[in-house]
């Protein structure tokens, strides 16, 4: 994925380990060799079966029983149901539709600014700002749920001071369409981690762009903007669109910030989850739940399929 | 560099250690745009982070008459359970980064030695904690995790280590690739290192901003997950906090909120200060 | 050799030894604590004997803590109950996870039965204290006083009973609001020229008591207990009309005024529930909705004594009267009224009861159906009208 992928030679030919006895046959030291390697790794796998493999699973058995034991497809039914079904009215393909919506304006638009904000960061002289935002985005891009409610709702709400500061302009924010109950607040407020997210993942990648890259463009002759459209964002585009994907991911999956925000106004997904498991109303239907969670597993892995069938061509300009 | 003559303040500013190449056709004016335009972008992005946390401190300090009021902060360390709250954060912080450290470090630094071709795979699975999202990960772990595990709160710091393993293996990644690894340990194996010195001397020095900054983004990860820890009933601090909320009055609510954040910022920022390399990293620029 | 294997043998055998005697004292150490009565399975008390109230007691001092979960201590005056039974018995209650919801309740106890704090009783929504007995989480238990409990308030083996109830009301700030609004119907037609900012104490998508607003406001409007959709469109309408306000109303929100009018039970809003000066409480003159919420043992709880006596002493007529106290109408509150062992003062604080209204009180079945439907269309209705 980086170009210094290539400075790493093939690993059997001189790694230092390798210095065993001459007489021992080839392939018996690369069955042990193997062995190494696989015994190396298999803590991690193990953990990662256990903490997300098993999780995974849990989830796709529990969506297909129901509440009888046994194998069933009711679950799935209920939750694909189109709205002229007078149990469901739909509602959880509208969960599906809203939280995808969400996840896409919540990946595009921090995305982009985000990498203006770290370029911009970046190449300040400022020791201060560097230290503050690094640290900053690793705290915001965590700040989530009851507590980002309430600072937005101080900030953008009813009694809120930007409302205020605004009306004292003449500006109405409902008058132009936003309520931070709705979709366009949860998109407002989602920003807020968003952008710090992306800021810490593109960082990293900018300081890949090397100097000399922009001083021979600019031997050449070319403008900044050239520079830009054909060597820095194709360079940076592999970062760019695993960013975009972490974004889309958290965006998608954000529970606590969108239950407290909307109380329900808005259909999604994590909201209908978090209703069936741990709400005060619908007792004993954890199934549809779960299904619904199995439903969120499908689409994020249609988007991972995406992304890396993308990533794959943005990547073959740095082979 | 003379300023420009509509007298316009951001040009006043000072070129970068950059002189003129010798074969472009020198056209200066646009890095003067540039600057402007960074300052205007630094200026959203800052408005945008800073009016809130503003709003949020304004409330915060204000008593329920409306006056000025340190009431709503000073309730909170005395509340019940926050210390109790506290602890069980820091102590699920230390499990984390340590299990962190030890299964991720080693194995991505094995993975970059002998094993390139796995960096795919780890690739994809570090990137999984995003395609699982938290929500369906914990409703997972409930319904299926046995009831010893479900017993202790370090089932928590399991998840965590999962859930931060994304940003952990991207740091380390970018670090060890950022190093010669091969000539290191070669190096360090010929001069007579066995592979314990080879990795706790020469390796990880190398390393230590990208390990540092591992470390952070998961103690950040920690001090503010919540769905994870609300679900599974373990009172950490953004749950105490949560539940502290929905029964106090409006300003102890924001007031624990802006607490929660500068808090974990604060914390953040001493841990990053220890870091003694940290100049000399800041001194390397971007394109 | 001779020696190395004995001392082998003697040390299995001295292992085997300590891990069967840490066996056994483990299981007499649970059961020993009240002269070899297993408290998890008395079912009632009698009058003497094992099994009398004095060993109850003294088998719930021995155990000494009893583990509560989701009791805000504002709740139906909870914080004084706690406070009574910890200073009558000495018995520490710990007090786990105030605001939690009865889904949180019912999922504690199934995962912490390793933990310390496993909550030994629950005060749930009925529908919630059906599906915890059917899947074998809760104790029977019958109270002395279980006669005085009406029949439909109850599960008859003794698995579940109702503890206090109320009504929906509209509580309103009569300092800021010109016309409190005293019915449904009233605040349908509110085109914000009453300045009415309603708000419902959470989302009625996973909260009892909201769920409760909106099928009241259903009754009200033309539906009925089966019949919740009329609610979903009252709110929509509240909604086009600017008068609802979409956040979480509780005492801090009526203190800021960003909620003037609260529909939620009468209990919490009165008796200072609501501490904003001039909050007045009535029940709506178009509907008289009332719920009961219910008690339930852990039949893994870790201080079966205790829990016990905990029941004991809310359905005595102390525990009773602090309900009442707290505004809501205990379950044997029609027993204690004809006996006269009703505290008269906090029985006339009470809301007055519109007169000609019968008093609705909707089944299990009927909550996961509103449930259900409000479920899959509050979204697309009060949402899309914002």
């Amino acid at each position: 994925m980086t170009i210094s992928e290539a400075v790493v030679s093939d690993p059997g030919a001189s790694a230092p380990g390798s210095e065993t006895t001459p007489s021992k046959p080839k392939s018996f030291r690369k069955s042990l060799r193997r062995l190494e390697s696989a015994f190396a790794v298999t803590p991690f796998v193990v953990f990662a079966f256990a903490g997300l493999g098993v999780p995974a699973l849990a989830v796709i058995y529990q969506a297909f029983h129901g509440n009888t034991g046994g194998w069933t497809l009711s679950n799935m039914r209920l939750i694909l149901s189109g709205s002229s079904n007078p149990t469901t009215h739909g509602i959880f393909l509208i969960g599906f539709e809203n939280s995808i919506k969400l996840g896409l304006i919540s990946a595009l638009i921090p995305g982009v600014v985000g990498v203006f904000v770290a370029y911009a960061i970046q190449t300040s002289k400022s020791n201060l700002l560097r230290r503050l935002t690094s640290t900053g985005s690793g705290v915001l891009a965590n700040f989530g749920g009851i507590n980002l409610t309430f600072m937005f709702v101080a900030t953008l709400g009813s009694a809120g001071v930007l409302t205020a500061w605004l009306h004292a302009v003449g500006i109405s924010l409902s008058n132009v369409g936003f309520n931070i109950s709705g979709f366009s607040g949860v998109v407002v407020v989602y920003m807020y981690f968003q952008l710090p997210l992306m800021v810490l993942v593109i960082t990293p990648a900018l300081g890949g762009l090397r100097q000399s890259w922009r001083e021979a463009a600019e031997n050449m002759g070319a403008s900044s903007l050239r520079y830009w459209i054909h060597v820095g964002i194709p360079v940076l585009m592999p970062s760019i669109l695993g960013g975009m994907l972490l974004l889309f991911g958290s965006a998608f999956a954000a529970y606590a910030t969108a239950a407290t925000l909307t109380l329900g106004l808005i259909a999604l997904s994590p909201i209908q989850i978090g209703n069936f498991l741990n709400g005060n109303v619908i007792a004993g239907e954890t199934h549809v739940g779960y299904a619904i969670a199995f439903g969120m597993l499908v689409i994020l892995t249609v988007v991972m399929l995406m992304y890396s069938l993308v990533r794959k061509r943005a990547s073959k300009w740095l082979r | 560099m003379a300023p420009l003559a509509s007298g316009d303040p951001f040009e006043v500013v000072q070129m970068e250690d950059e002189t003129v190449p010798e074969f472009s056709n020198g056209k200066p004016k646009r890095r003067y745009h540039f600057r402007w335009w960074r300052f205007i972008v630094l200026l959203l992005a800052g408005a945008y982070i800073l009016i809130p946390l503003y709003a949020g401190l304004k409330f915060s300090f204000q008593g329920v008459t409306g006056g000025f009021s340190t009431l709503a902060y000073t309730s909170i360390p005395s509340a019940p359970g926050f210390t109790a709250a506290l602890a069980l954060s820091f102590k699920l912080a230390i499990v984390t980064m340590v299990v962190s450290t030890i299964l991720m470090v080693p194995t991505s630094i094995y993975v970059h030695l002998r094993m390139p071709r796995f960096r795919r795979v780890m690739d994809v699975v570090s990137v999984l904690p995003i395609v699982i999202p938290p929500i369906v990960l914990i409703v997972g772990v409930i319904g299926d995790y046995p009831l010893w595990a479900r017993s202790s709160p370090y089932l928590l710091s399991f998840m965590y280590v999962i859930l931060s393993m994304p940003f952990v293996y991207r740091s380390l990644d970018a670090g060890l690739s950022a190093i010669d690894l091969k000539t290191l340990t070669e190096a360090s194996r010929s001069l007579g290192g066995n592979w314990i010195k080879t990795m706790w001397q020469v390796i990880l020095p190398n390393i230590r901003p990208a390990l540092l900054s591992a470390t952070v983004l998961t103690l950040a990860l920690v001090f503010g997950e919540y769905t994870m820890a609300s679900l599974d009933l373990w009172t950490t601090i953004p749950v105490w906090i949560a539940q502290f909320q929905v029964s106090s009055d409006g300003h102890v609510q924001v007031a624990a909120s802006m607490v929660g954040l500068i808090g974990t910022w604060i914390l953040l920022i001493l841990v990053v200060s220890l870091d003694r390399s940290q100049s000399r990293r800041n001194r390397r620029r971007t394109a | 050799m001779a020696p190395r294997s004995i001392t082998r043998v003697l040390l299995a055998g001295a292992t085997l030894a300590s891990v069967a005697a840490i066996g056994v004292t483990a299981e007499t150490g649970a059961a020993s604590g009240a002269a070899s009565v297993n408290w998890g399975k008395v079912t009632h008390l009698t009058k003497t004997g094992a099994t009398s109230m004095s060993s109850l007691v003294k088998a719930a001092k021995k155990e000494g803590h009893l583990n509560v979960v989701a009791l805000p201590d504002n709740w139906a005056n909870y914080g004084n109950i706690i406070k009574g039974f910890s200073k009558k018995y000495g018995i520490k209650i710990n007090s786990e996870n105030p605001e939690g919801s009865s889904a949180e309740e019912i999922q504690a106890i199934q995962s912490d039965k390793g933990r310390s704090s496993d909550p030994d009783v629950i005060d749930v929504g009925t529908s919630y204290a059906v599906t915890a007995k059917s899947e074998g989480l809760l104790a029977p238990y019958k109270v002395s006083t279980w006669s005085e409990i009406p029949a439909g308030l109850k599960n008859p083996s003794g698995y579940w009973f109702d503890d206090y109830g109320g009504y929906v009301a509209i509580g309103c700030n009569t300092t800021t609001v010109t016309n409190c609004p005293t019915s449904f119907k009233q605040m349908s037609t509110e085109t914000g020229a009453q300045g009415y900012k309603i708000g419902l104490n959470n989302s009625p998508l996973t909260s009892n008591s909201a769920l409760a607003g909106v099928q009241a406001a259903a009754i009200a409007s033309g539906g009925s207990l089966n019949n919740v959709a009329a609610g979903v469109s009252f709110f929509a309408t509240l909604n086009k009309n600017g008068a609802f306000v979409n956040t979480i109303a509780d005492a801090s929100t009526a203190q800021d005024g960003t909620t003037n009018v609260i529909i939620w039970w009468d209990y919490l809003m009165a008796n200072g529930g609501i501490d904003v000066p001039g909050w007045k409480v009535v029940i709506p003159s178009d509907v008289l909705l009332g719920e009961y919420y219910t008690q339930g043992i852990n039949a893994g709880s870790p201080d079966p004594a205790a829990a016990r006596l905990w029941e004991e002493y809310l359905y005595s007529t102390t525990g009773q009267n602090l309900w009442l106290a707290g505004g809501a109408r205990p379950a044997e509150l029609a027993f204690m009224t004809a006996h006269k062992t009703v505290n008269q003062t906090t029985l006339a604080k009470l809301p007055a009861l519109p007169s000609g209204e019968t008093p609705q009180y909707p089944s299990t079945a009927q909550i996961t159906a509103a449930a259900t439907t409000v479920n899959s269309t509050w979204a697309t209705e009060v949402g899309a009208s914002s």
